[in-house]
């Protein structure tokens, strides 16, 4: 599963770097989509400095993460986690070639519980 | 005709704390570098005058090394840090009077690197082997 | 014309293998100068000392050249020779021709030609070489040391054991220290009061300690084994000498909401205080701060009610200038300040507490007699969480936290758990962690116990967030090792705070010119063989000033220091190196340069009376370099302009000469 050009160029992407982690998890502590993830923050820096990139591609924690960067903001190493599930959104949008949902489709899945915050990222995830 | 091979002539200032002690390890752990470079004590990096510097150019010298503590790690605290902006300077000027910027060169080696020292030293002839002899500053009074 | 002495060893064959020690020592004598010149097998050995020796005496030479070794080495060794022979020590150089040449060339031509210039180099040096003497300086047989916590105490005691007098300056008005705010400590859980203030009694009554409270340093002069300082004495308004301690004045001061700072603002005390019950010394302080009758002269019943007219609402800061031998800092730690972690909801409620509050809460002298009640409702918490490293190990915010490892809260984190569950069994108590670390004696058994004997629940994760809500604590948290996110209504948290030197220390180390790193932590001289030592020659450091520490290690460290402060007050006189810095007084323009770049504060600047060449006399500014506090670094001699500054032992000429000898 090791893939060490992807974990490169996402290491790259993101300018995240994962071996600074401690392993603290507090920003799986912070992370307000905890329970809606496969694939919990402090995992996704482990599994990337692992190498380990494949699953989290495949994962729909991807598009759980809010990008509300509360991770980012309380990680006490300043790793921040958001930045590297950003990272494996971009490789996985690049891969297919096309955005996971069109910009138009995102208007129909919309309900009235998504907080403003939620809706700014997830323009910035699909329409590109 | 005999085609002498040419050897630099190389002067390098060492700190008795840090640097000095890194080219005795080197020496205790058999690592080879030019006979070239002939050593000489300061008790800290911040002790060379540029004239020290200036007068081995003068008398003919092709390089000119200096090595103290890594910053921060100074004995005297604080006087590889002056080192450091001193050498900044001269080395500008000397390089606008045409001495090469690769002829001088500062260098932090600890008592712990005597590889590291070995290794700098290698690197440094080589470097000055390949621009040659040092006619700039030479003082033609004193001609060898 | 020095009458040199070319001595070349062949150390066995680690030289004579790639050096033609024959040969060197052939073409050193034709160097001008050298009057003798010979090869030795073993140049170290007494056989070559004494060949040393008699050579000195048979050819009357006053310089020698050693071509051997390193000199760092045996430098020493051939001084000593030297010596013997009757010769100044410091007429010896040496050629350092085996590790700097032998070792490192393989082929004998190059070795020697090599081994030649840099003996040619040596003698040129020794031309110029002139006889040195160290300096002697006398050493005050008196010690300072600053702050009175655990440290200072201890350091105080050992160093007045041995005989020499100490003086403690103390800026909160009683000794004591951060431990006389514990209640137990760890891993034996012996209280701290117990064990502490017997020493404080100890060191009040010993006749060779004068304790300075309320009073700071203000000012450092001088140099080892001679420092002047300058101690400020804050007013108390209370006549130290008549004050018996009685507190009636405490029981009737009107003024009775002023926030206790030795619990931490979690209660109350007067305008007039004692600190706590056991205070040393036991005296009344006024607060300015606080007192009516100081503020705006309405009141003095505290005046009124002391037998004792100890009450003095006119004192005066008092100045007073004592010599000293020997400092030691030991200015101790802080807690950090929480408000800079909005996540934990420090400033939301006052359920959240630091852990040195929570000392406070289980403390019987405390502001609760020792009961674990919340702060905001006075109820008993049935849920506690302990959150760890919280502002330690902080890489990424240094506005916020701290880079390094605080030592001692893994430990009194599990001390508070522990004690929690022992004294109330129904409370649940989690400890929130990212390792814990153990490390000294009987203290991973201790955390061991805490989680198989008491229960503790030890959770492997962090707590993100904390928000207050009705009277419960909503803690958000992860539990890394069942990889799941907790939720906790927990009625108290207490957060492992980072610690961080003193506030008092940075500038403190400015005046005694010792060195800081970023953490504001004290330097030591080495950190392995000279841990209590500063490179300041005569200050020394004790306690958590020179980084984190726990109670053992503060001690053992207080005694280390005491026991160095002593080997220096023992001395009657100093020596000091000889190598160091020297200004021409004529040719100094009094520029003040050197005086900005020396480390050691070792140059001054005086107004000096010159005869000048019409023979009238002039007041002129001169550099003059202290010999006793100069370490010899020579970064003035580089500095000076008009090259009045020179170092002895590696004079300007001397290092141009050997450039001149390599050179040639």
């Amino acid at each position: 599963m090791n893939n060490p050009y992807l974990q490169e160029e996402l290491l790259r992407m993101s300018g995240v770097d994962p071996k600074k982690c401690m392993a603290c998890g507090k920003c799986s502590a912070s992370c307000p989509a905890y329970d809606e993830m496969e694939y919990h923050p402090h995992q996704f820096v482990s599994m990337v400095k692992n190498g380990d990139i494949e699953p989290l591609m495949k994962s729909e924690s991807l598009y759980r993460c809010l990008t509300c960067f509360a991770c980012a903001e309380r990680c006490p190493r300043g790793v921040e986690p958001a930045k590297l599930v950003e990272a494996v959104r971009l490789a996985v949008i690049r891969q297919q070639g096309a955005n996971r949902l069109k910009a138009q489709d995102v208007p129909a899945l919309l309900d009235e519980e998504i907080p403003q915050q939620a809706l700014v990222s997830a323009f910035r995830k699909y329409a590109k | 005709m005999q085609v002498k091979e040419y050897k630099p002539l190389i002067v390098a200032f060492c700190c008795n704390w840090c640097s000095y002690a890194g080219a005795d390890l080197a020496g205790n752990n058999r690592l080879n570098y030019p006979a070239e470079v002939k050593i000489i004590r300061v008790p800290c990096s911040c002790r060379v005058n540029p004239m020290f510097i200036l007068r081995a150019f003068q008398r003919g010298a092709d390089g000119v090394i200096l090595c103290g503590c890594h910053p921060g790690d100074c004995h005297y605290t604080s006087g590889n840090y002056f080192t450091r902006r001193r050498m900044a300077m001269l080395f500008s000027m000397l390089d606008f009077l045409g001495i090469e910027r690769e002829r001088t060169r500062v260098e932090w080696v600890s008592a712990a690197e005597g590889a590291k020292f070995a290794a700098t030293m290698n690197d440094f002839v080589e470097t000055v082997t390949a621009l040659g002899e040092n006619k700039r500053l030479e003082d033609l009074r004193c001609k060898r | 014309m020095q009458r040199i002495g070319v001595f070349v060893c062949w150390c066995g064959s680690n030289i004579a293998g790639t050096v033609d020690v024959k040969a060197v020592a052939e073409a050193l004598k034709s160097e001008p100068g050298v009057v003798f010149s010979t090869d030795y097998q073993y140049m170290c050995s007494q056989a070559g000392q004494d060949l040393i020796k008699n050579a000195v005496k048979e050819h009357g030479l006053t310089g020698i050249v050693v071509c051997s070794c390193s000199p760092r080495m045996h430098e020493a060794t051939f001084r000593k020779t030297a010596a013997a022979a009757g010769l100044n020590p410091y007429m010896v150089e040496i050629a350092n021709i085996r590790e700097q040449c032998s070792w490192v060339h393989k082929e004998m031509p190059i070795g020697t030609e090599k081994a030649i210039i840099l003996g040619k180099a040596a003698v040129a040096k020794v031309h110029l070489n002139a006889p040195l003497t160290p300096g002697e300086s006398p050493v005050t047989k008196r010690a300072l040391v600053i702050g009175g916590g655990i440290a200072g105490i201890q350091t105080a005691l050992d160093i007045a054991d041995a005989g020499f007098e100490v003086d403690i300056v103390e800026k909160k008005p009683t000794i004591g220290g951060k431990m006389a705010q514990l209640d137990k400590t760890f891993p034996t859980l012996d209280c701290a009061a117990c064990i502490l203030t017997p020493k404080m009694v100890d060191v009040a009554q010993n006749e060779k300690v004068r304790i300075f409270s309320y009073s700071e340093v203000t000012e450092v002069k001088g140099f080892v084994g001679n420092f002047d300082v300058t101690i400020k004495k804050n007013a108390r308004y209370v006549k130290e000498e008549i004050c018996t301690g009685c507190g009636a004045c405490v029981d009737k001061c009107p003024m009775k909401k002023v926030p206790n700072e030795f619990n931490l603002g979690m209660d109350n005390r007067r305008a007039i205080y004692i600190p706590f019950a056991q205070a040393v010394p036991k005296v009344a302080t006024i607060d300015p701060n606080a007192c009516n009758m100081l503020k705006n002269g309405k009141c003095g019943l505290c005046a009124k009610v002391c037998t004792a007219g100890a009450i003095d609402y006119t004192q005066k800061d008092e100045y007073i200038e004592e010599k000293y031998g020997a400092i030691v800092v030991a200015t101790g730690f802080n807690p950090i300040s929480m408000d800079q972690f909005d996540e934990f909801a420090y400033n939301q409620s006052k359920d959240v507490i630091t852990s040195l509050e929570f000392e406070r809460l289980t403390n019987a002298a405390g502001p609760t007699a020792g009961k674990l009640l919340r702060p905001s409702d006075g109820k008993h918490p049935h849920k506690i969480v302990f959150v760890q490293c919280v502002g330690s190990r902080c890489a990424a915010c240094a506005e916020k936290g701290k880079e390094y490892c605080s030592k001692i809260c893994c430990m009194y984190t599990a001390k508070h758990a522990m004690l929690t569950r022992d004294k109330y069994p129904d409370t649940e108590v989690y400890v929130f962690y990212i390792d814990v670390r153990t490390p000294g004696k009987n203290f991973d058994e201790f955390y061991r116990r805490a989680v198989e004997e008491y229960g503790v629940r030890y959770i492997k994760g962090m707590v993100g967030k904390i928000v207050p809500e009705g009277d419960k604590l909503k803690v958000q948290a992860s539990d890394l090792l069942s990889n799941k996110q907790l939720h906790i209504d927990a009625d108290l948290v207490v957060l492992a705070a980072a610690i961080e030197p003193d506030k008092s220390a940075r500038p403190l180390a400015t005046m005694l010119t010792a060195s800081m790193d970023t953490n504001d932590f004290f330097t030591e001289a080495h950190p392995k063989l000279r841990p209590v030592e500063s490179p300041t020659a005569g200050v020394f450091l004790s306690g958590a000033c020179q980084g984190p520490k726990d109670i053992p290690e503060t001690v053992s460290q207080a005694g280390a220091a005491a026991s160095k402060v002593i080997g220096l007050l023992a001395k009657d006189k100093l020596t000091g190196n000889p190598c160091v810095a020297y200004s021409d007084e004529m040719m100094c323009n009094g520029c003040s340069s050197c005086e900005k770049v020396c480390p050691y504060g070792a140059i001054t600047y005086e107004e000096k009376e010159f005869r000048m060449p019409d023979r009238s006399t002039a007041i002129r500014r001169v550099a003059v370099v202290n010999p006793a506090v100069c370490q010899g670094c020579g970064c003035c001699t580089v500095t000076c302009p008009s090259g009045a500054m020179d170092l002895r032992g590696f004079m300007n000429s001397q290092i141009m000469a050997e450039v001149d000898a390599i050179c040639k």
